[in-house]
């Protein structure tokens, strides 16, 4: 093989590589995106059966109760304008209380109940999840527009 | 007066890192020595203002002094004396200061210790790291201010967030910081060759030993911090794919592709621009690091503050060192070009191989970490990628690398036929698979990624085995300790770290194939049964600390008819805040771990208790030290420091007889 030859095998070999390293990002990209939607879009059917997403906005208060087996809890998530049931099975993060932001990953059950994965920790008391904010921010900027 | 001290040193560490770049890099542009002399002097200044700024801060946190806005929000009256040594950079603006500080101490030892390097080189390197510091130090001093006063002074403090009050938070910034910050000088030393126009195999000789301690510390800051989320946040996990573990990972992977191209450019003068461009590659990645944690644009235990301002200020530094080293890069490394052709399968052909794997490796835990923020930047959509799309990733980009990792020390410089080396290794190939296969079977745990996974394990190790034996046959001296002593420590480096990756992989198989977890209401003796083990628990009780309150259970761990241990899983309610904070307990063992974690009393008297089993957990750790270790003992090769003694002659590449041994064979 001449010089140029080995050259051109070697930069044709490293392009093949980068082009499957592409195509096995892309397509991983595709379906482990993880969406987030708000319980007012879930509440109108706009986020996806048997997918998992993610919702967030508040705990509604006095809505947190432990079912008989000790480890599943149930609780409600609002964005002031909706509500989502939310049932989970295992121990909650220490930053979770009621009347707080929390985000929860999961996939919607077909009787409307969000069935959890996982509840999002965050490690700092004073702070509130970016997409509990935006989620209520949402829901009130909706109603503004409502009001006559 | 002590902050007014700190704050005085840290505006003198910014002009004394002024003058170092201005004298260094002009210095060296007219071959002026007493101008070089003078950058090298403000770098050793520089070093020491640095260190009494930090002491003065140090100062004011041992003193509990709270009229210093930083002590006041991140320490205590009641706060352990170690945890304010710590507080110090538990937060943004002290931590910044360390960064400063160990970017200060990698340019002092520069300065002092680089004594092979030709004197205008040096004042390249020490120019372009003082411009770096310019940067940093403006950053420190205009937005993150760590001496800031607090008037009217406070009774008391807010104390430091209860998840960084753990030994592990001792150690783990420091070894962090070394680590981004020493990217830096691999970072000064491509540049100066660009400005030079000179990269030899000597440059490359000069540049590995720092290359390799940054990387080296990295490694180490990594390990402890991955330790650290295992056994303080409760979960039992050791890597989440969070976007500040991936900021780690992406420099570190960077730089693993840059230490392997160094080989290349010191043994056979090639893939020069390569080098340049991945050493400018890390050190963006580890600016790009600092800025994903520290700006608040990800929210995580790291992210203290969300002052927008300072995530511009970073984005600016990064923009500005990626802009103008890309353009001097298209500008100067056409000269760079050349070196020792090879054919595409021989030693450089698989150091390619591997260099492209680790740098799209790095290019997808980056899509995967900024993707989210650029969307929402965009579009206000708000998406996150989980750990599902790292691992598809990850796997099959670092499982060829791993094979080929073994494979290519087998390797010849400039040509080599596959089918020759293959043929040698059959029988580790084979009994890679047979042993694999057996594992799986053994295990009862007969799914691909187990199987892949022992495989690799057993592929890496049977052929680090004969990679020694092959080594120590080829020795000249008699005697099997002479010849022991015969290889170099590049040698011993890459064999420890290659056998440290089959090590590591050995741990995160098993663990990832085995491990068990329950998630449980137990009342008080009660019982409960995970992986063989019966734990009782015996009560919880309440127990002071310094600062907090602990909810202490006490659980005893069986194994049928002996008890093991009894574990203490604590819930803490630190007086600063309201929330809980679980403190785990964990029986480490060889070959398992046996991990238990309060979870919330359910109000009758019980409490969610979660069990974990962890076979193997361990082996990760001993992985990545084997790894670091093998990072420290090719640093430490002898021809780094036999050039050391021979000052500017190193620009005559010497024939070494390792060298000439590996071309023979």
């Amino acid at each position: 093989m001449t010089a140029r030859g080995k050259r051109l095998t070697l930069i044709l070999a490293a392009l093949a590589l980068l082009g499957g390293a592409t195509t096995l990002v892309l397509s991983a990209m595709r379906d482990n995106l993880v969406f987030f939607h708000t319980p007012s879009e879930v509440a109108e059917g706009k986020a996806p059966f048997g997918r998992t997403f993610r919702i967030g906005g508040m705990v509604v208060e006095d809505s947190l109760e432990r079912l008989p087996d000790g480890v599943t809890v149930r609780f409600a998530v609002t964005d002031t304008a909706k509500t989502i049931p939310v049932v989970y099975r295992g121990a909650l993060p220490d930053l979770f209380s009621e009347g707080k932001g929390a985000v929860v990953q999961g996939r919607l059950g077909s009787d409307g109940v969000f069935v959890a994965s996982e509840v999002l920790a965050k490690h700092d008391e004073n702070y509130m999840p970016v997409e509990a904010q935006h989620a209520v921010d949402q829901a009130q900027r909706a109603a503004a527009t409502l009001k006559p | 007066m002590i902050a007014e001290t700190g704050q005085f040193a840290l505006v003198l560490a910014w002009v004394l890192a002024l003058v170092q770049a201005v004298l260094g890099l002009a210095g060296a542009a007219r071959g002026s020595a007493g101008a070089m002399a003078a950058a090298r002097r403000a770098a050793m200044a520089q070093f020491a203002v640095l260190l009494l700024a930090y002491a003065c801060l140090t100062a004011a946190f041992l003193r509990i002094d709270f009229s210093v806005l930083l002590v006041a929000t991140n320490s205590s009256t009641r706060t352990p004396w170690f945890y304010r040594l710590t507080g110090v950079w538990g937060n943004h603006e002290g931590s910044m200061l360390l960064w400063a500080l160990a970017l200060a101490g990698w340019q002092a030892a520069v300065a002092g210790f680089s004594r092979s390097l030709t004197a205008a080189f040096r004042a390249r390197v020490l120019g372009v790291l003082g411009t770096v510091a310019v940067g940093f130090l403006a950053f420190l001093t205009l937005t993150s201010n760590p001496f800031e006063r607090l008037v009217p002074m406070p009774q008391e403090g807010r104390d430091l967030n209860p998840l960084l009050q753990d030994p592990g938070m001792i150690i783990h910034p420091p070894l962090l910081y070394m680590g981004y910050v020493g990217m830096a000088v691999a970072f000064a030393f491509a540049i100066a060759a660009l400005l030079s126009g000179r990269m030899d195999a000597a440059w490359a000789r000069w540049s590995r030993p720092w290359t390799l301690t940054a990387w080296v510390f990295l490694t180490l800051g990594i390990l402890v911090g991955s330790a650290w989320a295992y056994y303080e946040l409760g979960w039992g996990g050791w890597w989440f794919w969070d976007p500040v573990e991936n900021a780690s990972l992406m420099p570190w992977l960077m730089g693993t592709a840059l230490l392997h191209s160094l080989i290349v450019t010191e043994k056979r003068g090639a893939f020069r621009s390569w080098t340049v461009l991945l050493a400018i590659g890390a050190f963006s990645l580890s600016l790009l690091g600092t800025f994903l944690v520290r700006s608040g644009v990800i929210t995580s235990v790291h992210a203290f503050a969300t002052d927008p301002r300072r995530g511009v200020f970073i984005l600016g530094l990064l923009a500005l060192t990626v802009g103008v080293s890309l353009l001097l890069f298209a500008w100067r490394a056409p000269r760079l070009s050349g070196g020792g052709a090879f054919a595409p399968v021989s030693r450089e052909g698989s150091l390619l191989v591997n260099n492209v794997l680790m740098a799209a490796a790095a290019a997808a835990v980056l899509l995967g970490t900024v993707y989210p923020l650029i969307l929402d930047a965009l579009q206000g959509a708000k998406i996150s990628v989980g750990p599902p799309y790292f691992e598809t990733v990850f796997v099959p980009l670092m499982a060829p690398a791993v094979v080929l990792m073994a494979l290519a020390p087998f390797l010849r410089w400039k040509r080599d036929a596959l089918a020759r080396v293959l043929r040698r290794l059959a029988p580790e190939l084979g009994g890679a698979l047979l042993l694999a296969a057996l594992g799986v079977w053994a295990a009862g745990h007969a799914t691909p990624g187990a199987f892949l996974g022992l495989a690799l394990t057993a592929w890496v190790v049977l052929a680090s085995l004969r990679l020694l034996g092959e080594r120590l046959r080829q020795g000249a001296a008699p005697g099997l300790a002479a010849r022991l002593r015969g290889i170099p420590g590049s040698w011993w480096g890459m064999w420890l770290s290659h056998l440290g990756v089959g090590v590591f992989i050995l741990g995160v198989t098993l663990v990832g194939a085995l491990e068990q977890r329950l998630d449980v209401k137990m009342m008080p003796g009660q019982a409960a049964e995970l992986a063989g083990f019966r734990f009782v628990l015996r009560g919880v009780s309440e127990v002071p600390g310094p600062n907090y309150t602990a909810q202490r259970g006490e659980v005893e761990v069986w194994r049928e008819v002996q008890m093991l241990t009894v574990l203490a899983p604590e819930k803490r309610a630190y007086f600063r805040s309201a929330m809980p904070m679980t403190e785990s307990a964990i029986d480490w063992g060889v070959f398992r771990d046996v991990y238990v974690s309060l979870g919330d009393p359910t109000g009758d008297g019980g409490w969610v208790v979660l069990l974990f089993y962890k076979p193997f957990i361990s082996w990760i750790w001993f992985g990545a030290i084997l790894i670091a270790l093998g990072g420290i003992a090719a640093a430490l090769d002898r021809r780094y420091r036999r050039l050391a003694q021979r000052r500017a002659s190193a620009a005559v590449p010497e024939r070494r007889p390792e060298a000439v041994a590996e071309a023979v064979r």
